[in-house]
């Protein structure tokens, strides 16, 4: 039965007990909490409700009136990432395993092509990592790290054939992947069009390369030079940027790696001033703070080397579970990438090394538990929304993902919420040897965790296939970001004024220098160099969509109205004075 | 003399005390005429006591009643003397700014010669009539305003006070029922930038005219030179044109519109020679001015070493070069394009950049052009973060809004374009005048930059060629007072700081500037608060033919304005001379700014923490990709002395230790150093297991 294995994988033959039922729950959505029977078969849920008539031989799990959650979505995962000839530690299987054992059964890991590699083909070979290892459902976003018609030809291939929503933009590392001003306005209006949502890494890169560079010849080498070279203002002004940038091409937002409170305040600000924009949190940012890079240990202090840092300021974690829970903020990651001690001690000399990254997949549910809904400033609807709901609208999952109704996934979890457990490298499930939040003493931890139908965990006892993990791809357009878009893409439109034509003297010209580039100048990118040769261009804006037949954007109304303003001048045509 | 000085000396001890003890607290307002205008010295608290500054005992100035003529004289020559200190007191200030202390402390005659020798001397048989008693007004300063008179001669302010004694000969202006201000500075504007090889319409000489028409005493313009062009040529240039062409003194700010070699050099240079402090920096004009966010990081860097501030002209060009484009192709070809590709935001998210990368280098900054609320609004957020940052709005914001650029008249929309934009809202102008008010901005300007019609039209079938800027030079005093005086948002003193000693604090012109006080240059403005006036193109004195304020009421209007101790209106006609104006140099380390800076920089001393050698394992690494340069490709120009990471010179630490003297000799280098205790104690593990 139900053994056709999703595209073309083998499952294996634990298939008999794929027939569960979970009796007496307390079933918990993002909008409300019931109690419910839930009755799953072939990885979705059948029926809910109560006294249900299931067939025999069905596995009963007993919740005896605990909370089944849907399971969660870890939107930020940097599980098996290349840097520089070395590999993350945790690698898909590792990785997801750890995720699962947390509570979280999908993530989202990002492709992070070289630059100059195509996109397409980083894609597969991320495609290829992660089918045959992961052993819960994933997805993947693709980052942009570089600009040039090229690529804008390839997100297009994404977007249509491939399942993927969803593009980051680096802000930062300075002749490595970061984007211009320029480049990043041409992205974000190439992903409005093809109805994606622009992720960005937000952070100064000029900046940080100046500081970098001010603080090496200081002397100071160690970790705490990496915070140092990145202060918090250097996150908040890109965040700041990118939204601007976001607000004139009228692209949805997404900020990634929340890690400081004047950030995320930005992004509050920009939220009440109308913006679509979204910001993310991780779990170091909302579980510890940047105190440790000043460490003794320099293994202990490299650990915590991530980009943005983690805040110095001891209150930040709180600051930002708060806006989490007031909705200033709305998706939880956990930007797992994880590197070993040995790894990181390629940077001991120079903080500038050190490969970036901390934990978290497998702590995240935990620590967001135990710092909002234990401390009462979330309640569990809003604890199922912040780790799993919202990014599944965001990136269009829903209601596939993220909530538990007759035709989602079966992806559960049953949540206790009194256990109390104390985090450590000994007992984590990846394979690195600090945990940043070791010794941390959280409250409420999953029971049982039901991933694709399958129980994976259950009384402590970790069941994952390697390789079972299917890919979900994601449609563009996603409505809970998109219907604002529309509305205001159909308002944008702007007119000039219809004037008679200027009859008065017109000075006369000799140079104009404003057209001529000058030549030394690199700032502009590949694509406007090419477009600034030939005259008639593409209107590269517009026109994405017009060759073919069916689009990717034909629910998207095209834009006809057309909004006349009245000049405030009056009608009068007067061109010249006197 | 000799016995005067002690006995002036004996009762200036107890006097000061007895003084202080009776009549310092507060102070009342002294009519004229009142029962209080004989109190001696009750002026004295109000003027600036120069004499603090100095340690040489000779010609303690005090206001004594003084009977007969012969020492009246004398009084008058310890005035000279006084002075003379003054001017002395500027060479000694610690600062390695010898050639322009020389030029100061000499006597204000030849200062005058050293400027242009060509023009200066006939004017020197004039200025020796040139002796005013402005009598019967309200001397209104920053601090306070009080009645008396005040006694100009040779440019400067000898006397203030009730009942002077003064020579015979002497014209006298009558004040009653005005205020007396001191002259208006107008720190922004562009008399002489050339766009599209079009010169402005208004010069040095019928700007600075329409400024003394105005009530505007002294002007800084913004040097531009052609990007790759050499710093020094360009200043060159604009002072030798300046020196021929401006009626009113002037300083000069230089304008970074491209890195080259030489560059730091040349700004040393400016500094500690040419009298210039301030440097603007574009984040507009992509392909042409713009400056990264790296090449603004070590320009703040050198700006801050060098005492001077950095100026930023607010706008994000990249967005704003898309915007066009997108504009053109959607077939918007007229004025109201430049706003629609210049949105609020655009500036708003500019001043952000710019303040984070300032607070990064600890250099002070200085917004011009303040345009829109959201631009404001992040200047005052960032004020009350402690950022040292001023912001500067114009008279074109301050008295108008960018509707009119949707206007129906070509060359009318035409006249508005100018960069930033002015803000559509009509809300902005009461904005930002309220914000100017209660201190969150501090300067005001006029940006003023015209072209003529036909000079515009050369962009009619394109905005972006329209060449920028508009006028205001000659209405900012009014709009000011019409805006935010007349509607009780400020009083006059504060009127006083905005248009005047903030700008003088600021570029280190105080108290040279910016105050009426003993010794303080003579440029003062008369005032009537309740004239009313209607701007217009066709009473003004401009060569422009469109006013942007065109048929805006103002209430309050110069009666009769004095620039260097000569009256040069009088009874609505000017009689300004071509290239009077001096050029008067600025130098580095201006107080009112850099007291913070610099105890900023002391503490500002980042840590290492000390550890034991790491001696775990060590991943091998293949290839290091992170520091070979990923693409060489298209990520901005490289900032000359900066490519390869050898041993090269340490930009913001060496500049100044190579030869003897330094400019920052005062300030103490950075000793003092923070131990950081570090969280995780002391313990010197270096491996786990």
């Amino acid at each position: 039965m139900s053994g056709q294995g999703y595209q073309g994988k083998k499952n294996i033959p634990r298939i008999t007990s794929d027939r569960l039922l979970i009796k007496g729950a307390k079933i918990v959505n993002d909008d409300q909490s019931f109690c419910a029977d839930i009755y799953m078969e072939d990885g979705q849920i059948k029926q809910i409700g109560e006294n249900l008539i299931v067939p025999g031989g069905v596995k009963i799990i007993d919740a005896h009136g605990r909370m089944v959650m849907p399971g969660g979505i870890d939107v930020h995962t940097r599980f098996q990432m290349p840097d520089r000839g070395m590999t993350s530690v945790d690698d898909f299987y590792q990785g997801t395993r750890a995720a699962l054992a947390g509570g979280t059964t999908m993530i989202i890991d990002h492709v992070v092509p070289e630059p100059g590699a195509s996109l397409l083909s980083a894609f597969e070979q991320w495609r290829e990592w992660a089918d045959s290892k992961s052993c819960c459902d994933y997805s993947l976003h693709v980052d942009i790290t570089e600009w040039h018609k090229g690529v804008q030809e390839e997100m297009e291939a994404l977007v249509k054939d491939h399942g993927v929503n969803s593009f980051l933009v680096y802000l930062a590392y300075k002749d490595v992947f970061q984007l211009t001003d320029s480049q990043v306005y041409e992205v974000f209006s190439v992903i409005r069009d093809l109805g994606a949502i622009a992720q960005v890494h937000a952070e100064n890169g000029d900046i940080v390369a100046e500081e970098q560079r001010r603080i090496l010849e200081q002397g100071i080498t160690g970790p705490e030079g990496h915070v140092l070279s990145r202060p918090e203002e250097v996150e908040a002004e890109a965040v700041n940027r990118s939204v601007t940038v976001a607000n004139q091409t009228n692209c949805p937002l997404y900020i990634t790696k929340v890690m400081s409170k004047s950030a995320a305040d930005v992004i509050a600000q920009a939220r009440k001033k109308g913006t679509v924009v979204y910001g993310e949190p991780i779990t170091a940012s909302l579980g510890t703070d940047g105190s440790h890079y000043w460490s003794k240990n320099w293994a202990k202090a490299a650990a915590f080397i991530t980009s943005p840092p983690l805040s110095p300021d001891p209150t930040t974690p709180d600051y930002l579970s708060s806006l989490l829970s007031c909705g200033d903020l709305q998706v939880t990651g956990s930007a797992h990438c994880t590197f070993s001690t040995a790894q990181r001690a390629v940077g001991k000399d120079d903080f500038t090394l050190i490969p970036e990254g901390t934990n978290g997949a497998e702590e995240r549910m935990s620590l967001i538990w135990d710092k909002c809904v234990v401390t009462g400033k979330m309640d569990e609807n809003q604890f199922v929304a912040v780790t799993s709901t919202n990014a599944a609208k965001i990136f269009n999952l829903y209601p596939r993902k993220g909530r538990i109704a007759v035709g989602s996934d079966a992806d559960l979890v049953l949540w206790d919420p009194d256990v109390i457990k104390i985090i450590s490298a000994k007992s984590h499930n990846s394979n690195v040897e600090y945990n940043i939040f070791e010794g941390v003493e959280v409250r409420g931890a999953p029971l049982v965790v039901i991933s694709q139908g399958k129980m994976v965990l259950e009384e402590g006892n970790l069941h994952t296939t390697e390789g079972c993990g299917r890919f979900v791809g994601r449609k563009p357009f996603s409505d809970y970001v998109y219907k604002r878009i529309r509305a205001r893409s159909r308002l944008a439109e702007l007119r000039g004024v219809p004037r008679g034509l200027y009859d008065g003297p017109v000075c006369e010209v000799s140079l104009t220098p404003k057209t001529m580039t000058p030549a030394s100048s690199a700032k502009t990118s590949p694509a406007k160099q090419a477009a600034a040769g030939a005259q008639p261009v593409r209107n590269l804006h517009q026109s994405g969509f017009s060759l073919s037949g069916a689009q990717v954007d034909d629910n998207l109304p095209r834009r006809n109205t057309q909004r006349i303003v009245a000049p405030p001048g009056g009608r009068a045509n007067i061109t010249n004075l006197g | 003399m000799a016995e005067r000085k002690l006995l002036q000396r004996d009762s200036d001890d107890e006097g000061s005390l007895l003084s202080r003890l009776g009549t310092d607290s507060p102070k009342p307002r002294v009519k004229f005429g009142g029962m209080f205008c004989n109190v001696e010295g009750a002026y004295e608290n109000k003027t600036l006591n120069f004499e603090s500054y100095n340690s040489s005992p000779q010609s303690v100035r005090r206001h004594v009643k003084v009977k007969n003529e012969e020492k009246c004289w004398s009084d008058t020559f310890s005035d000279t003397g006084s002075v003379s200190n003054f001017s002395s007191v500027s060479e000694t200030r610690p600062s390695g700014d010898r050639a322009i202390g020389t030029e100061i402390g000499s006597s204000r005659g030849q200062i005058v010669y050293q400027t242009g020798p060509g023009h200066n001397r006939e004017h020197n048989g004039k200025r020796e009539t040139d002796r005013l008693i402005i009598k019967g007004g309200k001397i209104v300063n920053d601090d306070q305003s009080f009645y008396a008179d005040v006694y100009v001669e040779d440019g400067t302010i000898k006397q203030i006070g009730e009942n002077l004694l003064v020579p015979g000969g002497v014209k006298t202006v009558d004040a009653y029922g005005h205020i007396v201000i001191p002259g208006g500075i107008d720190v922004n504007t562009s008399l002489q930038t050339s766009q599209l090889g079009m010169s402005p319409s208004d010069d040095f000489y019928h700007g600075t005219k329409a400024a003394l028409a105005g009530g505007t005493t002294m002007i800084i313009d913004h040097v531009v030179p052609e990007p790759g062009a050499s710093l020094l040529g360009a200043y060159d240039q604009w002072k030798d044109i300046a020196d021929r062409g401006s009626c009113c003194d002037y300083s000069l700010h230089m304008d970074i519109t491209r890195w080259h070699d030489g560059l730091f050099e040349e700004m040393e240079s400016l500094v500690k020679n040419k009298g210039v402090n301030s440097f603007l920096i574009f984040m507009a004009y992509k392909d042409k001015f713009q400056s990264s966010d790296s090449q603004m990081y070590e320009m703040f860097g050198i700006i801050r070493d060098l005492g001077a501030i950095a100026q930023v002209h607010a706008e994000n060009g990249d967005i704003i070069d898309e915007e066009q484009k997108r504009l053109l192709e959607l077939g918007i070809t007229g004025p109201e394009g430049h706003v629609l590709c210049h949105p609020e935001e655009v500036e708003t998210e500019a001043v952000y950049r710019a303040i984070t990368i300032a607070k990064q280098a600890n250099c002070p900054l200085y917004i011009t052009k303040v345009m829109s609320k959201s631009a404001a609004d992040v200047i005052a957020k960032a004020r009350k973060k402690g950022m040292v940052v001023y912001g500067e709005p114009i008279t074109a914001s301050l008295g108008t809004d960018g509707s009119h650029y949707w206007s129906k008249n070509w060359a009318k929309a035409a006249a508005f374009v100018m960069s930033p934009p002015l803000s559509p809202d009509p809300s902005t102008p009461d904005y930002l005048n309220s914000l100017l008010s209660c201190g969150d901005l501090q300067v005001t300007a006029s940006g003023h930059s015209t072209f003529s019609t036909a000079q515009k039209a050369v962009g009619k079938d394109n905005f972006t060629l329209i060449p920028e800027g508009t006028n205001g030079i000659e209405e900012r005093l009014a709009i000011v007072w019409e805006k935010a005086v007349a509607t009780g948002k400020m009083d006059e003193n504060e009127f006083v700081a905005v248009t005047s000693t903030n700008a003088a604090k600021l570029f280190n012109l105080y108290p040279r500037k910016g105050r009426i006080a003993v010794g303080s240059d003579a440029d003062i403005v008369i005032w009537n608060p309740k004239e009313t006036k209607t701007i217009s193109a066709a009473t003004h004195a401009l060569t422009v033919e469109i006013n942007i304020f065109e048929g805006m009421e103002v209430r309050g209007a110069p009666v009769v304005v004095i620039s260097q101790g000569k009256i040069v209106l009088e009874g609505g006609k000017l009689n300004v001379s071509e290239g009077s104006g001096r050029f008067v140099p600025r130098k580095a380390y201006p107080d009112f700014i850099y007291k913070r800076i610099k105890a900023r920089s002391k503490m500002a001393d980042a840590r290492g923490v000390p550890r034991g050698n790491y001696d775990g394992p060590v991943h091998d690494v293949i290839s290091m990709t992170k520091s070979v340069p990923a693409t060489p490709s298209s990520r901005g120009p490289q900032c000359p002395g900066k490519g390869p990471l050898g041993p090269t010179r340490n930009l913001h630490q060496s500049g100044f230790t190579l030869s003897g003297t330094q400019i920052d000799d005062h300030i103490p280098r950075r000793s003092a150093q923070r131990i950081v205790a570090p969280p995780g104690g002391r313990s010197n593990i270096t491996s786990l297991s």
